[in-house]
């Protein structure tokens, strides 16, 4: 059952990615992506993974829609046509596709719980959570304390991210300002 | 019934791949900058499937301990990814805060007018 | 009558709602899915939701410029911080077990608490700054 609906969410979101990859209004791709944000957090929970379905929502469906409509709100809704022909693209995409396909025949089926990545420290970190810490959430405890030196490093990562978008778009008058309050200037003279 | 088993068995695999295609199609295929940036998340969300996919364990449940239960997901594909999402909405906006500035200086955000302004004032 | 008065009313019911909706995402991560990264993004969205509703202009003023831009680096040193202050409690960096010498429990309780709070700032103050940036750009 589990496994069926897995699929069934799984086939919507492809449906929704072909729609983003059509269609031509950026308006309409955003809010589809919107909509892909929300389906992708109910497959994360159908695959356990509630912390990471829970920021996919907020974040995917909240924060990155926002942007992407002030954006949009700054610059054109509606995409240019297509100056080249998308084959070379195509062939591309299509021949990665088709050698990741054949590896996929290499890897464990899904839901197992006897393949590597299900057995090794991932299922100890269950066992040593509570001993350890007292915390329940193992995704919490794993997190913040086993692993800390690499949330330090994303965190700092967000960090670096908000300060160069802040240079880039805090201060100072736009050059292209600059440029057409100098070209009105120089119309009357 | 075999077949039907061995499409469920690899279906999370071939579904992150034709997310992972479409976002490389878009992004090499397209020349609106914002398409481009939205064609890169996409490519990021299959990373989060092909991630989560292999740490689910059918019959478990999410990985919260509780005496009660007995099978659970492995934990650590969560917290590498959970990281991931955020980082990702952080590096988005970075590139959005790049097409803002070119589209201040250009007037354009499609790669073919940007090549086609430069060539003019050369 | 404006039209979006239902919208403006709607707005100002929710907002304490999400508020207080991130803060127990945030103390409640321990026995439940939550954490740091998660209340951030719902404490921002809640700002920017209001953003949104009512104007950046007010949205300065509840919150303003100056203190979220400092709370950027702020949150990324309270991370570091504990790292620092458990290395002259003769312990590795970040190992919390330096934190209560009684209890080692209690000492990883104390040392992922105070981790996630700086993780909320960071990430809450930086989603902020990010949409008044491109907010203020729009302008």
């Amino acid at each position: 059952m589990e496994s069926f609906i897995n699929m069934i969410l799984l086939t919507l979101l492809a449906v929704v990615t072909l729609g983003v990859v059509r269609l031509r209004n950026l308006f309409a791709v955003v809010i589809l992506g919107g909509i892909y944000s929300f389906l992708m957090a109910s497959v994360l929970i159908v695959l356990d993974a509630v912390d990471v379905s829970m920021t996919e929502a907020s974040v995917g469906a909240g924060i990155s829609t926002v942007l992407m409509l002030t954006v949009l709100y700054m610059t054109r809704v509606e995409e240019a046509k297509p100056v080249h022909t998308p084959i070379l693209p195509l062939f591309v995409a299509g021949v990665t596709g088709a050698v990741l396909v054949y590896g996929t025949w290499g890897l464990p089926a899904f839901g197992l719980s006897d393949t590597p990545i299900n057995t090794h420290v991932g299922m100890r970190y269950m066992e040593l959570s509570v001993p350890d810490t007292g915390i329940p959430n193992v995704v919490t405890s794993v997190l913040a304390s086993y692993r800390g030196f690499d949330t330090l490093g994303e965190t700092t990562v967000v960090f670096t991210a908000g300060i160069g978008v802040l240079l880039l778009l805090r201060r100072g008058v736009s050059l292209a300002r600059l440029r057409r309050k100098q070209q009105e200037e120089e119309k009357p003279s | 019934m075999e077949v039907l088993q061995a499409i469920a068995a690899h279906y999370n695999h071939w579904i992150t791949i034709f997310l992972m295609v479409a976002g490389l199609y878009v992004v090499v295929a397209r020349g609106n900058m914002i398409k481009k940036l939205i064609g890169l998340s996409l490519f990021q969300t299959s990373v989060y499937l092909l991630y989560i996919s292999p740490g689910k364990i059918l019959g478990g449940t999410a990985p919260i301990i509780d005496p009660s239960i007995e099978v659970y997901s492995n934990p650590l594909p969560h917290v590498l990814i959970l990281t991931a999402i955020v980082v990702g909405v952080a590096t988005l906006a970075l590139g959005l805060g790049l097409v803002v500035r070119i589209n201040e200086v250009y007037g354009s955000i499609e790669e073919d007018e940007i090549f086609t302004r430069e060539d003019d004032d050369e | 009558m404006r039209l979006d008065v239902v919208l403006r009313v709607v707005t100002k019911l929710m907002l304490p709602f999400m508020l207080v909706f991130a803060i127990y995402v945030q103390f409640h991560g321990d026995y439940g899915p939550g954490g740091g990264f998660q209340a951030g993004v719902i404490a921002a969205a809640a700002l920017i939701l209001y953003a949104l509703m009512f104007g950046l202009s007010a949205a300065m003023r509840v919150v303003p410029t100056w203190l979220v831009e400092k709370m950027i680096p702020i949150g990324v040193m309270i991370y570091a911080g504990t790292g620092v202050v458990s290395m002259f409690l003769h312990e590795n960096f970040l190992d919390y077990d330096a934190l209560n010498h009684h209890s080692h429990v209690h000492a990883q309780e104390w040392g992922v608490f105070i981790v996630e709070v700086g993780v909320f700032v960071t990430v809450s103050s930086t989603m902020i700054a990010i949409f008044y940036a491109f907010g203020g750009r729009g302008r």
